[in-house]
């Protein structure tokens, strides 16, 4: 017994940078090893300098006050601008300078997966997806009129899927404590909020979906009022209970 | 006696949540699956810290056995069959059958993951958002395991 067989291109390439793992899903048909090499050095030199874990990069070096910002990589002062932004649009609960101490990693990746996507829609690709350990950025659709499914793990056991989001051209990030613990400040209490186990957020971009992740997290039992009055995107919150609260937007794809 | 039905129920409903996640499927189910057959490939790709792997998703029919897991009541092993990225069928292939009891108990349990497994299959994601993993994480995610399927 054979089954009809209806072949769909895909390129799939997977790449540890930055401390996690990023996987490059192409599903357009063509050679794409010169698009994948760009992003894959775009990826390592933000690594470079923006890692907060080693000594010589540029944060580094200007948190020691030995490299001015003006002389930095032209990335550094578009990165501190828009974190100064959105600190603002955050009512505080995202900074990238906390304690005295220069740290704009709650931004960088999610910056840096979605500047690959650009990356390769200028190689042409109108259908992919980046996923930087968890945070995903969707360009068109998985097959031909199918749009992209995400699924988002459950906080409370991660082989399981919590629920599903579909789209086009679309972002989902998810910042919560099922992988590397309660590592989330307050900024205004100081401590590592617990009310939670973890903010989803889908919308247009994932740089702006990945931060305003992160300060619902922080913002705890507020992080659904606060989301539901951001337009454009939509969250899903899981208390440390289990229990999962949405903002009226949210669209569940799941079987 | 109940709650011995179900740890083997979930313990093997898990590991077939992992093997289910397809990577993708392209058309509603036309043709009804052979059990345990492989008619088609799926994508085969491997993939490793630095390199790409170019593949196609497909329609068809693959069978994945799982590896064995040791419960406290024995080993089971589940092999499942995916359709058109669907889990369309799961069998225990190795599964504690020494006892009377082990024997009623499977009776009603391998119909039940056989259920289960075909309802858990219908997910069919591309991608898996959730909170950052690191490297080592990495290896036990549900993305890990997309990547490979």
């Amino acid at each position: 017994m054979t089954t009809p067989m209806i072949e769909h291109p895909r390129t799939l390439h997977v790449e540890h940078s930055m401390g996690t793992v990023f996987t490059i899903d192409i599903r357009d048909g063509g050679a794409w090893a010169a698009a994948i090499a760009d992003v894959c050095t775009w990826l390592h030199r933000v690594d470079r300098v923006f890692s907060t874990y080693r000594d010589d990069s540029e944060i580094c070096r200007i948190q020691r006050g030995e490299l001015a910002v003006a002389d930095a990589d032209p990335d550094v002062a578009v990165v501190l601008d828009e974190c100064a932004r959105l600190q603002r649009q955050t009512a505080g609960y995202f900074t990238a300078v906390y304690a005295a101490k220069l740290d704009p990693t709650g931004f960088v990746k999610g910056w840096a997966i979605e500047r690959a996507s650009a990356m390769l829609r200028a190689h042409g690709s109108r259908n992919h997806a980046v996923n930087g350990g968890g945070d995903v950025q969707a360009a068109g659709e998985a097959a031909p009129g199918q749009p992209w499914r995400i699924g988002i793990t459950d906080p409370h056991g991660r082989a399981r899927v919590r629920d599903v989001v579909s789209g086009r051209d679309f972002a989902v990030a998810t910042s919560g404590v099922a992988e590397r613990g309660a590592h989330i400040i307050n900024p205004f209490s100081g401590v590592a909020a617990t009310e939670l186990a973890s903010v989803t957020v889908v919308g247009p971009s994932l740089t702006i979906a990945d931060v305003y992740a992160t300060a619902a997290f922080a913002m705890g039992d507020n992080a659904v009022r606060w989301l539901q009055r951001q337009p454009a995107y939509d969250g899903l919150v899981v208390d440390a209970d289990g229990h999962a609260h949405t903002t009226s937007g949210w669209t569940s794809a799941a079987a | 006696m109940r709650r011995a039905i179900l740890a083997i129920v979930s313990t093997t409903a898990a590991l077939v949540m992992i093997l289910s996640f397809k990577t993708h499927g392209t058309a509603p189910v036309t043709t009804p699956p052979a059990a345990v057959s492989s008619t088609g490939t799926s994508s085969g790709s491997t993939t490793s810290s630095s390199s790409s792997t170019t593949a196609s998703t497909s329609t068809g029919t693959k069978t994945v056995t799982g590896n064995a897991v040791d419960t406290q009541y024995g080993p089971v092993q589940v092999q499942v069959t995916v359709t058109n990225g669907k889990v369309t069928s799961a069998t225990a292939v190795d599964y504690p059958q020494n006892s009377p009891r082990d024997q009623e108990i499977n009776a009603y349990a391998i119909p039940t993951l056989n259920q289960e497994a075909t309802q858990t299959g219908t997910a069919n994601i591309d991608m898996v958002s959730g909170a950052t993993y690191t490297s080592e994480g990495y290896i036990q995610s549900l993305q890990s395991a997309l990547n490979k399927a």
